[in-house]
């Protein structure tokens, strides 16, 4: 998951440095990440995953690291499977 | 509360009677600035254990309303210094350097500025291409074509950069530099369509200073949680002020038509009815503005949320929209009265001036950042909260 994260990192977050040098905690604001490529980045995220971030997950804690993602995606993928 | 309206009515008064002068020259409104300063009104909405007044927005908002109805320029000034104040007392709070600056504020009534934008960005205050230079114990800054608003006459100016000379255009800070800290050099002039008073020119703006007065927080964190919201709500308070008192002046206009005439009222007073439901419209949307962000203020993630900036957003969108649509209504009814600038029913400036709030920030850069939102967040369909 990690990996294919970094991916639409890589495709949509516009950032300055590639995602494979950003560590899993690291602040993508500060390589780059803005709220516009916020948005574009959650909608290759539900493509990709098949989900959809509800509205409580639209901030800015959301997308601040690869791993904050992917403990959104794991909260949605849980409770798909509920 | 009405202490602060009170205490307001000579700053009204001070304001008004200099409003024709400040607009024809397009000069600063030194005289209700000063009336400002007296009143200890530019430390309003500090904190009292800072030497401030401890008002709320909602106290500071109805001020900018009172002072729009009579001098746009002032209220705008205003509004852009307490914005300035918001970024403070929300971000500064626990750094020692911006807690003794507040206290200077409130003894000193020092005016902020704000330095934002800069050539090259398209009016994007959230991209910087100048950066804070760190040499040791202090930081160089260089802006140029930075649009400041009174900035000759500002005592402190708050200025954005890039955090550092190798960081992206959107990882940006922010710092108060105080006058003796930086020079201007005016590269463009103001005289523009209205608010000619703000004295909004472009400036090459060069200081330097110890870092502590970079602020800790990060600006993206600054824009969204205090700029953002403060920046909507009270230029609509202005714009608010501005739009009421031309529909105040139009209804003079039609009472007085409707004592002239038996037979019922003239046509004019369809359009008042229409236009005072515009107004309702355009205190509502502020209103539940000001209601929305005292309830985000309380939870960290709402203040963050997309949510809560669709609806900052959505604030001044509408305000900016009805209140020139409102001023149109007051024009068509009091007419030639109104188009004309030396009648107590001219309207021109309050036009001239409320044309600047489509503009202050774009309602179309506005619009494209909401479409983009809205492929995230979904319509809000409930009524109450």
């Amino acid at each position: 998951m990690l990996d294919t994260i970094r991916r639409l990192v890589d495709e949509q977050g516009r950032l300055s440095v590639t995602a494979a040098t950003i560590g899993d905690d690291a602040d993508l604001y500060a390589t780059g990440l803005t709220s516009f490529a916020a948005v574009q980045l959650m909608l290759a995220l539900e493509e990709t995953f098949d989900v959809e971030f509800p509205d409580r997950m639209l901030n800015r804690r959301s997308f601040s690291s690869i791993s904050a993602i992917a403990g959104c995606l794991h909260e949605l993928k849980a409770e798909e499977a509920a | 509360m009405n202490a602060p309206l009170d205490l307001g009515a000579n700053v009204v008064a001070t304001a008004a009677r200099h409003a024709d002068d400040v607009d024809r020259k397009g000069r600063f409104p030194a005289e209700a600035i000063q009336a400002l300063k007296d009143a200890r009104f530019l430390s309003l909405s500090i904190p009292i254990e800072f030497g401030g007044g401890g008002a709320s927005l909602s106290d500071v908002a109805e001020i900018c309303t009172s002072l729009g109805q009579q001098c746009a320029s002032t209220a705008m000034i205003f509004a852009m210094h307490q914005i300035k104040v918001s970024s403070l007392v929300a971000h500064g709070r626990g750094s020692a350097w911006h807690e003794e600056f507040m206290r200077r504020v409130c003894d000193e009534q020092l005016l902020l500025g704000s330095a934002t934008t800069e050539g090259g960005v398209g009016g994007n205050m959230r991209n910087s291409i100048c950066a804070f230079q760190r040499d040791g114990a202090i930081f160089r800054i260089a802006k140029e074509g930075a649009l400041i608003s009174y900035g000759a006459y500002s005592d402190a100016i708050l200025v954005t950069a890039r955090r550092a000379s190798d960081s992206p255009p959107s990882d940006q800070q922010m710092a108060v530099l105080e006058k003796s800290q930086y020079e201007l050099e005016r590269t463009g002039s103001w005289d523009a369509l209205g608010m000619r008073g703000t004295c909004s020119e472009g400036f090459t703006f060069s200081g330097q200073a110890p870092v502590e007065q970079i602020f800790t927080h990060d600006f993206a964190e600054i824009a969204s949680q205090s700029m953002l919201a403060t920046a909507h709500l009270l230029w609509s308070a202005v714009w608010f002020g501005v739009a009421s008192d031309a529909l105040a002046r139009a209804q003079s206009f039609v009472r007085k038509d409707a004592r002239r005439r038996p037979d019922g009222p003239a046509p004019g007073a369809l359009r008042l009815a229409e236009a005072a439901n515009k107004l309702q419209l355009m205190r509502v949307n502020i209103v539940e503005g000001l209601k929305r962000f005292a309830r985000a203020q309380q939870n960290e993630d709402d203040l963050n949320s997309m949510n809560f900036a669709v609806a900052m957003n959505n604030v001044k969108i509408g305000s900016s929209q009805l209140s020139i649509e409102i001023i149109n209504h007051a024009l068509l009814i009091a007419g030639i009265a109104g188009y004309k600038n030396d009648t107590p029913f001219s309207v021109g400036r309050h036009m001239r001036d409320a044309l600047s709030a489509q503009v202050m920030i774009s309602n179309d850069r506005i619009f494209t950042n909401l479409s983009n939102l809205l492929l995230a967040q979904r319509i809000d369909q409930r009524l109450g909260d």
